[in-house]
Protein backbone atom coordinates (compact mmCIF):
# COMPACT_ATOMS: atom_id res chain seq x y z
CA UNK A 1 0.00 0.00 0.00
CA UNK A 2 1.11 3.28 -0.86
CA UNK A 3 0.77 6.35 1.60
CA UNK A 4 -0.22 8.99 -1.50
CA UNK A 5 -3.44 10.85 -1.06
CA UNK A 6 -4.60 10.19 -4.19
CA UNK A 7 -7.97 11.91 -3.37
CA UNK A 8 -8.84 15.87 -4.56
CA UNK A 9 -12.44 17.66 -3.78
CA UNK A 10 -14.06 19.89 -5.91
CA UNK A 11 -16.30 21.62 -3.88
CA UNK A 12 -18.43 19.20 -2.28
CA UNK A 13 -17.74 16.78 -4.81
CA UNK A 14 -14.99 14.13 -3.46
CA UNK A 15 -12.72 12.34 -5.81
CA UNK A 16 -10.36 9.36 -5.46
CA UNK A 17 -8.02 10.78 -7.87
CA UNK A 18 -8.18 14.12 -10.40
CA UNK A 19 -8.61 12.38 -13.32
CA UNK A 20 -11.73 12.72 -14.78
CA UNK A 21 -12.59 11.91 -18.68
CA UNK A 22 -14.15 15.03 -20.71
CA UNK A 23 -17.45 15.29 -21.98
CA UNK A 24 -17.66 14.37 -25.54
CA UNK A 25 -15.11 12.30 -25.44
CA UNK A 26 -16.34 9.09 -23.46
CA UNK A 27 -19.69 8.84 -24.60
CA UNK A 28 -21.98 7.50 -22.40
CA UNK A 29 -19.14 5.20 -20.85
CA UNK A 30 -20.09 2.46 -22.65
CA UNK A 31 -17.39 1.90 -25.23
CA UNK A 32 -14.48 3.51 -23.16
CA UNK A 33 -15.23 0.58 -20.35
CA UNK A 34 -13.72 -1.96 -23.03
CA UNK A 35 -10.47 -0.36 -22.42
CA UNK A 36 -10.30 1.27 -19.12
CA UNK A 37 -11.91 0.29 -15.62
CA UNK A 38 -13.94 2.87 -14.68
CA UNK A 39 -13.97 2.08 -11.08
CA UNK A 40 -10.31 3.28 -10.81
CA UNK A 41 -10.84 6.92 -12.43
CA UNK A 42 -12.01 9.99 -10.80
CA UNK A 43 -15.10 11.03 -12.41
CA UNK A 44 -16.25 10.83 -16.19
CA UNK A 45 -18.61 13.28 -17.55
CA UNK A 46 -21.33 12.50 -19.95
CA UNK A 47 -21.65 13.79 -23.52
CA UNK A 48 -23.60 17.31 -23.22
CA UNK A 49 -27.22 16.21 -22.89
CA UNK A 50 -30.19 18.34 -24.29
CA UNK A 51 -34.35 18.17 -23.37
CA UNK A 52 -34.62 16.84 -26.67
CA UNK A 53 -32.15 14.47 -28.87
CA UNK A 54 -29.96 16.20 -31.41
CA UNK A 55 -29.17 15.14 -34.71
CA UNK A 56 -25.75 17.50 -34.51
CA UNK A 57 -23.93 18.48 -37.99
CA UNK A 58 -23.73 16.82 -40.99
CA UNK A 59 -20.55 15.55 -42.00
CA UNK A 60 -17.16 16.47 -42.59
CA UNK A 61 -17.34 16.89 -38.01
CA UNK A 62 -13.44 17.01 -37.55
CA UNK A 63 -10.55 17.34 -39.35
CA UNK A 64 -6.53 16.87 -37.73
CA UNK A 65 -4.66 20.37 -37.48
CA UNK A 66 -1.01 20.57 -36.38
CA UNK A 67 -1.13 18.63 -32.70
CA UNK A 68 -4.58 19.23 -32.77
CA UNK A 69 -8.21 18.72 -33.92
CA UNK A 70 -10.81 20.44 -34.84
CA UNK A 71 -14.35 19.23 -34.50
CA UNK A 72 -18.06 20.49 -35.09
CA UNK A 73 -20.22 17.69 -34.00
CA UNK A 74 -22.78 19.86 -33.27
CA UNK A 75 -24.24 18.45 -29.62
CA UNK A 76 -25.42 15.63 -31.37
CA UNK A 77 -26.87 13.57 -28.24
CA UNK A 78 -30.14 10.87 -27.41
CA UNK A 79 -31.95 13.59 -24.97
CA UNK A 80 -32.50 13.84 -21.72
CA UNK A 81 -35.31 10.89 -21.37
CA UNK A 82 -33.46 8.09 -23.84
CA UNK A 83 -30.24 8.93 -21.20
CA UNK A 84 -32.47 8.10 -18.55
CA UNK A 85 -34.19 5.13 -20.40
CA UNK A 86 -31.01 3.39 -21.67
CA UNK A 87 -27.58 4.91 -20.88
CA UNK A 88 -27.97 5.26 -16.88
CA UNK A 89 -28.59 1.28 -16.41
CA UNK A 90 -25.16 1.01 -17.62
CA UNK A 91 -23.63 3.48 -15.95
CA UNK A 92 -25.21 2.52 -12.45
CA UNK A 93 -23.10 -0.89 -12.38
CA UNK A 94 -19.71 1.21 -12.02
CA UNK A 95 -19.02 3.04 -8.80
CA UNK A 96 -17.24 5.69 -10.74
CA UNK A 97 -18.80 9.66 -9.94
CA UNK A 98 -21.22 10.28 -12.95
CA UNK A 99 -21.27 13.91 -14.02
CA UNK A 100 -23.86 15.29 -16.14
CA UNK A 101 -22.88 17.64 -19.07
CA UNK A 102 -25.95 19.33 -20.04
CA UNK A 103 -26.07 21.99 -23.40
CA UNK A 104 -29.46 24.20 -24.05
CA UNK A 105 -30.65 27.29 -26.21
CA UNK A 106 -32.05 29.00 -23.50
CA UNK A 107 -32.08 29.54 -19.53
CA UNK A 108 -35.36 27.61 -19.45
CA UNK A 109 -34.07 24.69 -21.28
CA UNK A 110 -30.87 24.54 -19.07
CA UNK A 111 -33.19 24.38 -16.07
CA UNK A 112 -35.44 22.11 -16.94
CA UNK A 113 -32.77 19.77 -18.03
CA UNK A 114 -31.62 19.78 -14.65
CA UNK A 115 -34.66 19.04 -12.98
CA UNK A 116 -35.04 15.78 -14.80
CA UNK A 117 -32.04 14.90 -14.22
CA UNK A 118 -31.61 16.04 -10.48
CA UNK A 119 -33.71 12.75 -9.15
CA UNK A 120 -31.31 10.26 -10.79
CA UNK A 121 -29.08 9.46 -7.62
CA UNK A 122 -25.98 8.06 -10.06
CA UNK A 123 -25.83 11.88 -11.07
CA UNK A 124 -23.45 12.72 -9.01
CA UNK A 125 -22.81 16.55 -10.03
CA UNK A 126 -23.45 18.64 -13.15
CA UNK A 127 -21.74 20.64 -15.67
CA UNK A 128 -23.39 23.04 -17.68
CA UNK A 129 -22.00 23.54 -20.98
CA UNK A 130 -22.71 27.27 -21.22
CA UNK A 131 -19.54 27.48 -24.25
CA UNK A 132 -19.84 25.04 -27.22
CA UNK A 133 -18.76 26.71 -30.01
CA UNK A 134 -20.72 24.66 -32.91
CA UNK A 135 -24.03 25.03 -32.26
CA UNK A 136 -25.65 28.54 -33.92
CA UNK A 137 -28.75 29.03 -31.54
CA UNK A 138 -26.93 29.18 -28.11
CA UNK A 139 -23.46 28.06 -26.97
CA UNK A 140 -21.25 30.88 -27.69
CA UNK A 141 -23.79 33.53 -27.31
CA UNK A 142 -24.27 32.17 -23.51
CA UNK A 143 -20.18 31.71 -23.39
CA UNK A 144 -19.51 35.52 -23.99
CA UNK A 145 -22.51 37.05 -22.61
CA UNK A 146 -21.45 37.54 -18.98
CA UNK A 147 -24.76 38.56 -17.21
CA UNK A 148 -26.11 35.03 -19.53
CA UNK A 149 -23.26 32.77 -17.76
CA UNK A 150 -24.80 34.24 -14.23
CA UNK A 151 -28.51 34.14 -14.89
CA UNK A 152 -27.81 30.35 -15.97
CA UNK A 153 -25.61 29.54 -13.28
CA UNK A 154 -28.27 31.37 -10.21
CA UNK A 155 -31.23 29.72 -12.09
CA UNK A 156 -29.93 26.02 -12.37
CA UNK A 157 -28.56 26.71 -8.84
CA UNK A 158 -32.15 27.12 -8.00
CA UNK A 159 -33.34 23.48 -8.89
CA UNK A 160 -30.60 21.51 -8.14
CA UNK A 161 -28.55 21.03 -4.61
CA UNK A 162 -25.93 18.97 -6.28
CA UNK A 163 -22.53 20.10 -7.05
CA UNK A 164 -22.46 22.86 -9.85
CA UNK A 165 -20.10 23.08 -12.38
CA UNK A 166 -20.06 25.44 -15.39
CA UNK A 167 -17.64 24.97 -18.03
CA UNK A 168 -16.15 28.46 -19.02
CA UNK A 169 -15.24 29.12 -22.78
CA UNK A 170 -11.87 30.33 -23.31
CA UNK A 171 -12.94 32.83 -26.49
CA UNK A 172 -13.51 35.68 -23.90
CA UNK A 173 -11.12 38.17 -23.16
CA UNK A 174 -10.93 37.47 -19.59
CA UNK A 175 -12.33 33.98 -18.74
CA UNK A 176 -11.50 35.23 -14.32
CA UNK A 177 -14.42 37.28 -14.15
CA UNK A 178 -16.73 34.42 -15.77
CA UNK A 179 -15.24 32.13 -13.04
CA UNK A 180 -16.01 35.22 -10.68
CA UNK A 181 -19.83 35.54 -11.98
CA UNK A 182 -20.43 31.41 -11.04
CA UNK A 183 -19.07 31.80 -7.63
CA UNK A 184 -21.20 34.92 -6.89
CA UNK A 185 -23.86 33.12 -8.50
CA UNK A 186 -23.98 30.03 -6.46
CA UNK A 187 -21.82 27.66 -8.60
CA UNK A 188 -19.58 25.26 -7.09
CA UNK A 189 -16.61 24.77 -9.62
CA UNK A 190 -15.70 26.14 -12.94
CA UNK A 191 -14.07 23.62 -15.43
CA UNK A 192 -11.46 25.49 -17.76
CA UNK A 193 -11.10 25.45 -20.61
CA UNK A 194 -13.53 24.61 -23.66
CA UNK A 195 -12.61 24.51 -27.18
CA UNK A 196 -10.83 27.24 -28.72
CA UNK A 197 -12.93 28.46 -32.16
CA UNK A 198 -10.57 27.46 -35.51
CA UNK A 199 -10.83 27.24 -38.91
CA UNK A 200 -9.07 24.93 -41.67
CA UNK A 201 -9.87 25.68 -45.76
CA UNK A 202 -8.70 23.49 -48.50
CA UNK A 203 -6.15 25.36 -50.59
CA UNK A 204 -7.41 23.40 -53.97
CA UNK A 205 -11.30 23.54 -53.20
CA UNK A 206 -11.31 26.55 -51.40
CA UNK A 207 -14.07 25.51 -49.32
CA UNK A 208 -13.67 24.84 -45.86
CA UNK A 209 -12.88 21.35 -44.51
CA UNK A 210 -15.52 21.14 -41.63
CA UNK A 211 -19.40 21.74 -42.35
CA UNK A 212 -19.79 24.11 -39.96
CA UNK A 213 -16.98 26.17 -41.09
CA UNK A 214 -15.56 27.14 -37.66
CA UNK A 215 -15.02 24.39 -35.16
CA UNK A 216 -13.79 23.49 -31.99
CA UNK A 217 -9.90 23.09 -31.62
CA UNK A 218 -8.62 21.10 -28.94
CA UNK A 219 -5.55 18.23 -28.28
CA UNK A 220 -2.23 19.55 -27.17
CA UNK A 221 -1.68 22.89 -29.30
CA UNK A 222 -3.95 24.61 -26.47
CA UNK A 223 -2.51 23.71 -23.88
CA UNK A 224 -0.41 26.83 -23.28
CA UNK A 225 -3.89 28.56 -23.84
CA UNK A 226 -5.27 26.50 -21.20
CA UNK A 227 -2.62 26.88 -18.81
CA UNK A 228 -2.57 30.21 -18.63
CA UNK A 229 -7.01 30.28 -18.67
CA UNK A 230 -6.58 28.55 -15.45
CA UNK A 231 -3.83 30.65 -13.51
CA UNK A 232 -5.88 33.84 -14.80
CA UNK A 233 -8.52 32.19 -12.65
CA UNK A 234 -6.69 30.51 -9.57
CA UNK A 235 -4.64 33.95 -9.15
CA UNK A 236 -8.16 36.04 -9.32
CA UNK A 237 -11.06 33.79 -7.89
CA UNK A 238 -11.23 31.34 -4.98
CA UNK A 239 -12.97 28.73 -6.93
CA UNK A 240 -12.24 25.20 -7.74
CA UNK A 241 -10.93 24.55 -11.08
CA UNK A 242 -11.11 21.43 -13.30
CA UNK A 243 -8.27 21.86 -15.48
CA UNK A 244 -8.95 21.20 -19.27
CA UNK A 245 -6.83 20.97 -22.71
CA UNK A 246 -4.57 19.26 -24.73
CA UNK A 247 -3.37 16.75 -21.59
CA UNK A 248 -1.50 14.24 -23.28
CA UNK A 249 0.36 12.44 -19.82
CA UNK A 250 0.84 12.63 -16.37
CA UNK A 251 3.23 15.68 -16.21
CA UNK A 252 0.48 17.72 -18.22
CA UNK A 253 -1.78 16.87 -15.11
CA UNK A 254 0.72 17.94 -12.57
CA UNK A 255 1.17 21.09 -14.86
CA UNK A 256 -2.59 21.84 -14.76
CA UNK A 257 -2.14 21.09 -10.78
CA UNK A 258 0.13 23.59 -10.19
CA UNK A 259 -1.36 26.35 -11.89
CA UNK A 260 -4.65 26.49 -10.10
CA UNK A 261 -6.56 22.80 -11.23
CA UNK A 262 -7.83 20.84 -8.55
CA UNK A 263 -8.49 18.51 -11.09
CA UNK A 264 -7.97 17.85 -14.88
CA UNK A 265 -10.20 16.20 -17.40
CA UNK A 266 -8.80 14.23 -20.20
CA UNK A 267 -10.15 14.85 -23.83
CA UNK A 268 -8.69 14.26 -27.00
CA UNK A 269 -6.37 11.84 -25.87
CA UNK A 270 -9.05 9.76 -25.20
CA UNK A 271 -9.90 9.27 -28.93
CA UNK A 272 -6.31 8.42 -29.71
CA UNK A 273 -5.36 6.15 -26.42
CA UNK A 274 -8.34 5.32 -24.35
CA UNK A 275 -6.19 3.38 -21.94
CA UNK A 276 -4.24 6.29 -21.30
CA UNK A 277 -6.05 7.96 -18.17
CA UNK A 278 -6.44 4.84 -16.43
CA UNK A 279 -2.27 4.41 -16.50
CA UNK A 280 -1.48 8.13 -15.52
CA UNK A 281 -3.35 7.66 -12.50
CA UNK A 282 -0.29 4.99 -11.34
CA UNK A 283 2.08 7.00 -12.89
CA UNK A 284 1.00 10.15 -10.52
CA UNK A 285 1.11 7.84 -7.84
CA UNK A 286 4.74 7.90 -8.98
CA UNK A 287 5.56 11.39 -9.23
CA UNK A 288 3.89 12.11 -6.19
CA UNK A 289 6.33 9.22 -4.25
CA UNK A 290 9.53 10.37 -6.06
CA UNK A 291 8.47 13.89 -4.69
CA UNK A 292 7.90 13.56 -1.28
CA UNK A 293 3.74 15.08 -2.17
CA UNK A 294 1.52 13.31 0.60
CA UNK A 295 -1.61 14.23 -0.63
CA UNK A 296 -1.94 15.12 -4.42
CA UNK A 297 -4.37 17.93 -4.04
CA UNK A 298 -1.20 19.87 -2.01
CA UNK A 299 0.10 20.73 -5.52
CA UNK A 300 -2.98 22.52 -6.52
CA UNK A 301 -2.25 26.31 -7.20
CA UNK A 302 1.19 25.83 -5.89
CA UNK A 303 3.04 27.80 -8.38
CA UNK A 304 5.68 29.86 -7.40
CA UNK A 305 5.65 33.28 -9.49
CA UNK B 1 -11.41 -4.46 -29.23
CA UNK B 2 -8.20 -4.34 -28.57
CA UNK B 3 -4.90 -1.75 -28.68
CA UNK B 4 -1.68 -4.00 -29.27
CA UNK B 5 1.87 -2.40 -30.59
CA UNK B 6 2.98 -4.96 -33.99
CA UNK B 7 5.70 -5.43 -35.68
CA UNK B 8 5.83 -4.46 -39.32
CA UNK B 9 7.06 -7.62 -41.25
CA UNK B 10 7.55 -5.76 -44.86
CA UNK B 11 6.39 -2.47 -46.41
CA UNK B 12 6.09 -3.27 -50.36
CA UNK B 13 5.26 -0.54 -52.70
CA UNK B 14 2.92 -2.10 -55.13
CA UNK B 15 2.25 1.14 -57.25
CA UNK B 16 2.98 4.06 -57.41
CA UNK B 17 2.34 6.21 -53.70
CA UNK B 18 0.00 2.41 -52.94
CA UNK B 19 2.05 0.08 -50.70
CA UNK B 20 0.68 -2.92 -48.78
CA UNK B 21 1.92 -3.15 -45.08
CA UNK B 22 2.73 -6.41 -43.44
CA UNK B 23 2.08 -6.82 -39.82
CA UNK B 24 2.78 -9.57 -37.46
CA UNK B 25 0.11 -8.92 -34.99
CA UNK B 26 -2.03 -12.80 -33.64
CA UNK B 27 -4.50 -11.10 -31.55
CA UNK B 28 -5.60 -9.03 -34.09
CA UNK B 29 -5.24 -11.72 -36.68
CA UNK B 30 -7.58 -14.20 -34.94
CA UNK B 31 -10.48 -12.26 -34.79
CA UNK B 32 -10.43 -9.85 -37.84
CA UNK B 33 -13.25 -10.26 -40.29
CA UNK B 34 -13.64 -8.73 -43.68
CA UNK B 35 -14.89 -5.04 -43.89
CA UNK B 36 -13.87 -4.60 -40.67
CA UNK B 37 -10.69 -1.65 -39.92
CA UNK B 38 -7.83 -0.72 -37.87
CA UNK B 39 -7.11 2.70 -36.75
CA UNK B 40 -3.15 2.49 -36.70
CA UNK B 41 -1.22 5.26 -34.91
CA UNK B 42 2.10 5.84 -37.06
CA UNK B 43 4.04 7.94 -34.29
CA UNK B 44 4.04 8.47 -30.78
CA UNK B 45 4.81 12.59 -31.21
CA UNK B 46 1.69 14.87 -31.49
CA UNK B 47 2.28 15.47 -35.54
CA UNK B 48 0.21 13.31 -36.56
CA UNK B 49 -2.18 13.52 -33.31
CA UNK B 50 -4.78 10.98 -34.69
CA UNK B 51 -4.97 7.61 -35.40
CA UNK B 52 -5.46 6.58 -39.34
CA UNK B 53 -7.72 4.03 -40.16
CA UNK B 54 -7.38 1.13 -42.59
CA UNK B 55 -9.17 -1.19 -44.12
CA UNK B 56 -8.33 -4.86 -42.88
CA UNK B 57 -6.48 -5.80 -46.78
CA UNK B 58 -5.80 -9.74 -45.87
CA UNK B 59 -5.31 -12.19 -43.16
CA UNK B 60 -2.20 -15.20 -43.63
CA UNK B 61 -1.78 -17.00 -40.36
CA UNK B 62 -0.63 -14.11 -37.82
CA UNK B 63 0.23 -11.59 -40.43
CA UNK B 64 -2.44 -8.96 -41.11
CA UNK B 65 -2.27 -6.73 -44.15
CA UNK B 66 -3.27 -2.99 -44.83
CA UNK B 67 -2.93 -1.51 -48.31
CA UNK B 68 -2.64 2.61 -48.09
CA UNK B 69 -2.23 5.29 -50.61
CA UNK B 70 0.27 7.94 -49.46
CA UNK B 71 -1.53 10.96 -48.99
CA UNK B 72 -0.53 12.63 -46.18
CA UNK B 73 2.05 12.92 -43.12
CA UNK B 74 0.73 9.48 -41.65
CA UNK B 75 0.91 7.66 -44.03
CA UNK B 76 4.49 8.77 -45.60
CA UNK B 77 5.33 7.99 -41.78
CA UNK B 78 3.88 4.24 -42.51
CA UNK B 79 5.43 4.13 -45.53
CA UNK B 80 8.69 4.15 -44.54
CA UNK B 81 8.07 1.75 -41.60
CA UNK B 82 10.32 -1.32 -42.53
CA UNK B 83 10.89 -4.73 -40.27
CA UNK B 84 11.39 -4.24 -36.92
CA UNK B 85 9.41 -0.93 -36.97
CA UNK B 86 6.07 -1.14 -34.71
CA UNK B 87 2.77 0.29 -35.30
CA UNK B 88 0.55 0.70 -32.38
CA UNK B 89 -3.13 -1.10 -34.13
CA UNK B 90 -6.45 -0.67 -32.26
CA UNK B 91 -8.88 -2.64 -33.41
CA UNK B 92 -10.96 -4.43 -35.14
CA UNK B 93 -13.22 -2.09 -35.72
CA UNK B 94 -16.78 -1.68 -37.40
CA UNK B 95 -18.64 -4.79 -38.31
CA UNK B 96 -17.60 -6.64 -41.87
CA UNK B 97 -19.22 -7.98 -44.17
CA UNK B 98 -22.34 -10.28 -43.91
CA UNK B 99 -20.87 -13.53 -45.48
CA UNK B 100 -23.94 -15.89 -44.57
CA UNK B 101 -26.52 -14.46 -47.08
CA UNK B 102 -27.86 -17.11 -49.51
CA UNK B 103 -25.93 -16.38 -52.81
CA UNK B 104 -23.91 -18.42 -55.75
CA UNK B 105 -21.95 -15.36 -56.99
CA UNK B 106 -19.79 -12.92 -54.58
CA UNK B 107 -19.61 -9.60 -57.59
CA UNK B 108 -16.60 -7.31 -56.06
CA UNK B 109 -17.07 -3.77 -56.99
CA UNK B 110 -14.02 -1.97 -56.48
CA UNK B 111 -13.44 2.09 -57.42
CA UNK B 112 -9.21 3.19 -56.74
CA UNK B 113 -8.36 2.89 -53.23
CA UNK B 114 -11.12 0.75 -52.75
CA UNK B 115 -9.39 -2.63 -53.67
CA UNK B 116 -8.12 -2.68 -50.38
CA UNK B 117 -10.91 -4.96 -48.39
CA UNK B 118 -11.43 -7.35 -51.39
CA UNK B 119 -8.52 -9.32 -50.94
CA UNK B 120 -9.13 -11.22 -47.43
CA UNK B 121 -12.97 -11.10 -49.23
CA UNK B 122 -11.57 -13.24 -51.96
CA UNK B 123 -9.76 -15.48 -49.72
CA UNK B 124 -12.41 -15.90 -47.18
CA UNK B 125 -15.39 -16.44 -49.85
CA UNK B 126 -13.47 -18.49 -53.14
CA UNK B 127 -14.01 -21.91 -51.95
CA UNK B 128 -17.65 -22.07 -51.70
CA UNK B 129 -18.34 -18.94 -53.88
CA UNK B 130 -18.27 -17.95 -57.49
CA UNK B 131 -16.47 -14.52 -57.34
CA UNK B 132 -16.32 -11.59 -60.10
CA UNK B 133 -14.36 -8.68 -59.38
CA UNK B 134 -14.72 -4.83 -60.92
CA UNK B 135 -12.18 -2.57 -60.49
CA UNK B 136 -12.12 0.52 -61.92
CA UNK B 137 -10.14 3.31 -61.93
CA UNK B 138 -9.43 7.00 -63.33
CA UNK B 139 -6.84 5.77 -65.75
CA UNK B 140 -4.75 2.48 -65.45
CA UNK B 141 -2.19 3.55 -62.78
CA UNK B 142 -5.24 3.93 -60.45
CA UNK B 143 -6.56 0.24 -61.22
CA UNK B 144 -5.52 -2.01 -57.96
CA UNK B 145 -5.85 -5.66 -58.87
CA UNK B 146 -3.62 -7.18 -56.02
CA UNK B 147 -5.19 -10.70 -55.27
CA UNK B 148 -8.35 -10.10 -56.85
CA UNK B 149 -10.02 -12.60 -59.09
CA UNK B 150 -11.68 -13.08 -62.26
CA UNK B 151 -10.81 -9.53 -63.00
CA UNK B 152 -12.81 -7.13 -65.30
CA UNK B 153 -11.46 -3.41 -65.36
CA UNK B 154 -12.78 0.20 -66.09
CA UNK B 155 -11.17 3.45 -66.89
CA UNK B 156 -12.26 7.09 -66.87
CA UNK B 157 -10.16 8.03 -69.53
CA UNK B 158 -10.14 4.39 -71.64
CA UNK B 159 -6.33 3.86 -70.84
CA UNK B 160 -7.20 0.02 -69.82
CA UNK B 161 -10.09 -2.18 -70.07
CA UNK B 162 -13.23 -0.55 -70.71
CA UNK B 163 -14.10 3.33 -71.28
CA UNK B 164 -16.17 4.52 -68.59
CA UNK B 165 -16.73 4.00 -64.91
CA UNK B 166 -17.25 0.93 -62.92
CA UNK B 167 -21.46 1.31 -62.58
CA UNK B 168 -21.51 1.39 -66.51
CA UNK B 169 -19.22 -1.54 -66.68
CA UNK B 170 -21.41 -3.46 -64.57
CA UNK B 171 -24.85 -2.25 -66.71
CA UNK B 172 -22.53 -3.65 -69.53
CA UNK B 173 -22.75 -7.16 -68.00
CA UNK B 174 -25.82 -7.31 -66.75
CA UNK B 175 -26.48 -10.76 -68.88
CA UNK B 176 -23.99 -12.20 -66.38
CA UNK B 177 -24.96 -10.50 -63.65
CA UNK B 178 -29.02 -11.90 -63.63
CA UNK B 179 -28.15 -15.42 -64.57
CA UNK B 180 -26.91 -15.91 -61.17
CA UNK B 181 -28.31 -15.90 -57.39
CA UNK B 182 -25.33 -12.83 -56.78
CA UNK B 183 -24.21 -10.55 -53.70
CA UNK B 184 -22.69 -7.25 -55.24
CA UNK B 185 -19.85 -5.86 -52.45
CA UNK B 186 -18.80 -2.21 -53.29
CA UNK B 187 -16.14 -0.20 -51.87
CA UNK B 188 -14.69 3.10 -53.36
CA UNK B 189 -15.17 6.61 -53.37
CA UNK B 190 -19.11 7.66 -52.22
CA UNK B 191 -20.02 9.03 -55.51
CA UNK B 192 -19.56 5.67 -56.61
CA UNK B 193 -20.69 4.22 -53.94
CA UNK B 194 -23.81 6.38 -54.93
CA UNK B 195 -24.35 4.94 -58.54
CA UNK B 196 -23.29 1.34 -57.41
CA UNK B 197 -26.67 1.93 -54.93
CA UNK B 198 -29.13 3.58 -57.61
CA UNK B 199 -27.70 0.28 -60.01
CA UNK B 200 -28.98 -2.54 -57.18
CA UNK B 201 -32.10 -0.47 -56.80
CA UNK B 202 -33.16 -0.77 -59.98
CA UNK B 203 -32.30 -4.10 -60.81
CA UNK B 204 -33.04 -5.45 -56.97
CA UNK B 205 -29.19 -6.64 -56.26
CA UNK B 206 -28.45 -7.55 -52.72
CA UNK B 207 -25.85 -4.96 -52.31
CA UNK B 208 -23.59 -4.05 -49.25
CA UNK B 209 -21.53 -1.12 -49.30
CA UNK B 210 -18.13 -0.43 -47.30
CA UNK B 211 -18.11 3.41 -46.57
CA UNK B 212 -15.35 5.46 -45.57
CA UNK B 213 -15.06 8.99 -43.23
CA UNK B 214 -13.09 11.18 -41.70
CA UNK B 215 -13.18 10.40 -38.04
CA UNK B 216 -10.95 10.45 -34.37
CA UNK B 217 -11.53 7.76 -32.40
CA UNK B 218 -13.12 4.99 -34.86
CA UNK B 219 -15.41 2.92 -31.81
CA UNK B 220 -18.02 5.33 -31.47
CA UNK B 221 -17.12 8.21 -28.70
CA UNK B 222 -16.02 11.02 -30.88
CA UNK B 223 -19.27 11.45 -33.18
CA UNK B 224 -17.34 12.52 -35.79
CA UNK B 225 -18.59 9.73 -38.93
CA UNK B 226 -22.26 10.57 -39.42
CA UNK B 227 -23.94 8.91 -42.50
CA UNK B 228 -27.24 9.60 -43.20
CA UNK B 229 -29.42 6.72 -42.30
CA UNK B 230 -32.47 5.98 -44.55
CA UNK B 231 -34.71 3.95 -41.76
CA UNK B 232 -34.31 7.51 -39.52
CA UNK B 233 -33.90 10.71 -41.09
CA UNK B 234 -33.84 12.46 -37.53
CA UNK B 235 -30.73 10.64 -36.67
CA UNK B 236 -27.32 9.70 -38.32
CA UNK B 237 -25.57 6.83 -37.98
CA UNK B 238 -21.87 6.47 -37.28
CA UNK B 239 -19.68 4.78 -39.97
CA UNK B 240 -17.34 3.80 -37.32
CA UNK B 241 -19.43 1.52 -35.01
CA UNK B 242 -22.77 1.23 -37.31
CA UNK B 243 -20.56 0.64 -40.61
CA UNK B 244 -18.07 0.76 -42.07
CA UNK B 245 -19.86 -1.75 -44.45
CA UNK B 246 -23.89 -1.10 -44.79
CA UNK B 247 -26.41 -2.75 -46.77
CA UNK B 248 -26.64 0.02 -49.76
CA UNK B 249 -30.56 0.14 -49.03
CA UNK B 250 -30.02 1.74 -44.99
CA UNK B 251 -28.04 4.68 -45.95
CA UNK B 252 -28.44 7.50 -48.02
CA UNK B 253 -25.36 8.72 -50.00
Amino acid sequence: MSNVDLSVSIGKLKLRNPIMLASGTVGYGNEISEFSDLNKLGAIVTKSLSLKPRKGNPPQRIVETPSGMLNAIGLANVGVDVFLKEKIPFLKKYDVPLVCNIAASTVEEFVECTRILDSEETIKAFEINVSCPNVKDGGLQFGNDIKAVGLVTSKVRAVTNKPLIIKLSPNVSYISEFAQVVKDEGGDAVSAINTLVGTAFNIVTKKPKIFNINGGLSGPAIKPVALAKVLEISRKVDVPIIGIGGIMNWKDVIEFMIVGASAVQIGTLNFIDPAAPERMIKELEDYCLSNGVNKISDLTASYII
Amino acid sequence: MLIVNSPVVETIQVHENIYIQKILSPEIARDIRPGQFLNIRVSETTNPLLRRPFSICDVDGDNIFIMFNVMGEGTKILACKQSGSFVDILGPLGNGFNLEDDYETAVFVAGGMGSAPFPYLTRKVKDSKKIISFVGGRSKNDLITYSLMNVHTSTDDGSEGFNGNIVQLLEKNLDKLTAEKIKIFGCGPNAMLKSLKDFCLKYDFNCEISTESAMACGFGICQGCPIESAANPDRYLLVCKDGPVFNSKDVVL
